[in-house]
């Protein structure tokens, strides 16, 4: 096989493994939520189907969700490889994932209004290309649901309405009304992914990457790392639950980064991933061979 | 305890439910979204009946598999985008039963009151388990012009599991929820122990 065949058929499995399987880690938390859920509970219903529906899928080989979500695909490559033929490759697996029915056919032309047969449309998907100093190729992909996104929020501190200053305390509130505004909207147990600072742009963008992290492990920065555990325990005790039906358990996972910013600007984006946190990827060398999954 | 639902709804049957409570659908029923909603509520006709019937906020993976249709995943689609259009639909067309996920807002809700009909919710994300609730495809109308996800696909469910979160009594199972949420994120936001 010619090496751009090769990395075609790497995307397709990783689109395949993405949209019908779950990460072992949330996959865990999800049973952790379960247990503490009493017998009888809405929540537990749900997250008794959830289980169930990730067993399906991953028997199946089926998408997890009927929305599949926006492909977002972060390479990360040696210096000087050209990304072109990677991107290409990664474009022609998406194809290929909407015909055998991995991905929905989920692209809509916005000027047309008509949907994109394959889901190749204008940026979707998404690329996002950063470069290391080793010979190696990483490659993640993250779909996210266009109904999480929509529950996704930015805040400008000061909020007054919050009573949010620029100060821990003030992310720490804008996280929790995120949670209050979404309800059970986002599809919950979510997993939050926050950036502080940065600009509109870059800020929504970190805040997004942050869905990468595996849940069991905390934030570098011990302060940060505090608070990713103390305010999950907030959050339990706004009671919205998994679906906003009730109970402790509406988020799994709060991952927060952050980024330096201008005097005047004090953002704090955060990105919402529905319990269906759907991420994978792998390692490989440039021509495709010795891949290892994450 | 869970009760069944059997198309064709009736009022009998549907001003028995109360929040809370466990169903499981079988029968006809079509999927609408966002496009199909708007249409219906600008339109009068519609290519099959609704009356008595049940609407499921859903796009659905399906894929040609010879001359049938193969449903792959099939879990719903957040109703609020609904919200504009769904006490007229209702009303012109006589829908009891509606089907989606995350609540509804107070026009559907005193639609249900007024007109007889619930809003139930299926587990958001769960797509496997409730694309096995799907016995078959038996048509599909605006294909063309809505797109695979936004087409009106008319299915065949069999014990598709749902909870009733509004009811013709006027009650909404979030409404308690998103109350006692907004007073624990005022309580919250008082204590002072960050840093």
């Amino acid at each position: 096989m010619t090496s751009s065949g090769r990395w075609s058929s790497l995307f397709l499995e990783l689109i395949r493994r993405t949209a019908c399987d779950l990460p072992s880690d949330v996959e865990r938390a999800l049973k952790r939520l379960r247990r503490r859920e009493p017998a009888e509970s809405h929540s537990r219903w749900v997250l008794d189907t959830l289980l169930a529906n990730v067993r399906l899928a991953r028997e199946g080989q089926r998408p997890l969700c009927q929305d599949t979500g926006a492909p977002h695909f972060y390479l990360t490559l040696p210096p000087g490889l050209d990304e072109r033929p990677l991107v290409e490759a990664a474009q022609r697996a998406v194809a290929a994932a909407t015909r055998a029915g991995f991905l929905r056919r989920n692209t809509i032309s916005t000027l047309t209004g008509r949907e994109v047969a394959d889901n190749r449309g204008e940026g979707l998907p998404d690329f996002h290309i950063e470069r290391h100093s080793t010979s190696t190729i990483e490659i993640w992909l993250l779909l996210k649901g266009g109904g999480s996104e929509n529950v996704s929020r930015q805040y400008a501190l000061p909020e007054p309405s919050l009573g949010a200053q620029r100060d821990w305390g003030g992310v720490r509130a804008c996280v929790l009304d995120a949670l209050v505004r979404a309800q059970g909207m986002g599809c919950p147990p979510a997993i939050l992914g926050v950036c502080v600072g940065g600009d509109r742009a870059s800020g929504y963008l970190q805040a997004r990457r942050q869905l990468l992290r595996p849940l069991d492990e905390p934030s570098p920065v011990p302060l940060l790392a505090r608070f990713e555990r103390e305010w999950l325990r907030d959050a339990e005790r706004l009671g919205i639950g998994p679906m906003g039906f009730g109970g402790r358990g509406a988020v799994m996972g709060l991952k927060i980064g952050w980024l330096d910013r201008l005097p005047a600007s004090f953002f704090v984006s955060i990105a919402y991933m529905c319990w269906a946190c759907r991420r994978r990827g792998f390692q490989a060398r440039r021509d495709g061979s010795g891949v290892r999954w994450q | 305890m869970t009760v069944r639902l059997q198309y064709p709804f009736t009022l009998d049957q549907i001003r028995s439910l109360r929040i809370g409570d466990r169903v499981e659908v079988t029968g006809r029923i079509v999927t609408g979204r966002d496009r199909l909603h708007r249409h219906l509520a600008e339109s009068d006709t519609v290519p099959i009946s609704l009356r008595d019937g049940a609407i499921y906020h859903c796009g659905p993976v399906v894929v040609r598999r010879g001359r049938e249709w193969a449903v792959l995943a099939a879990g719903p689609t957040t109703s609020m985008r609904e919200e504009p259009y769904m006490a007229e639909v209702m009303a012109k067309y006589g829908l009891r039963v509606i089907i989606g996920k995350g609540g509804m807002g107070r026009a559907t809700a005193e639609a249900c009151r007024r007109l007889g009909g619930v809003y139930l919710e299926a587990v958001g994300g769960a797509a496997q388990v409730l694309a096995r609730a799907v016995r078959r495809v038996l048509g599909v109308h605006f294909l063309k012009a809505f797109g695979t996800a936004e087409a009106m696909w008319v299915i065949e469910v069999e014990g598709f599991p749902a909870l009733v979160t509004m009811d013709t009594h006027g009650d909404n199972l979030h409404d308690a929820i998103e109350d006692r949420s907004r007073q624990a994120l005022q309580m919250l936001l008082k204590e002072s122990r960050v840093l």
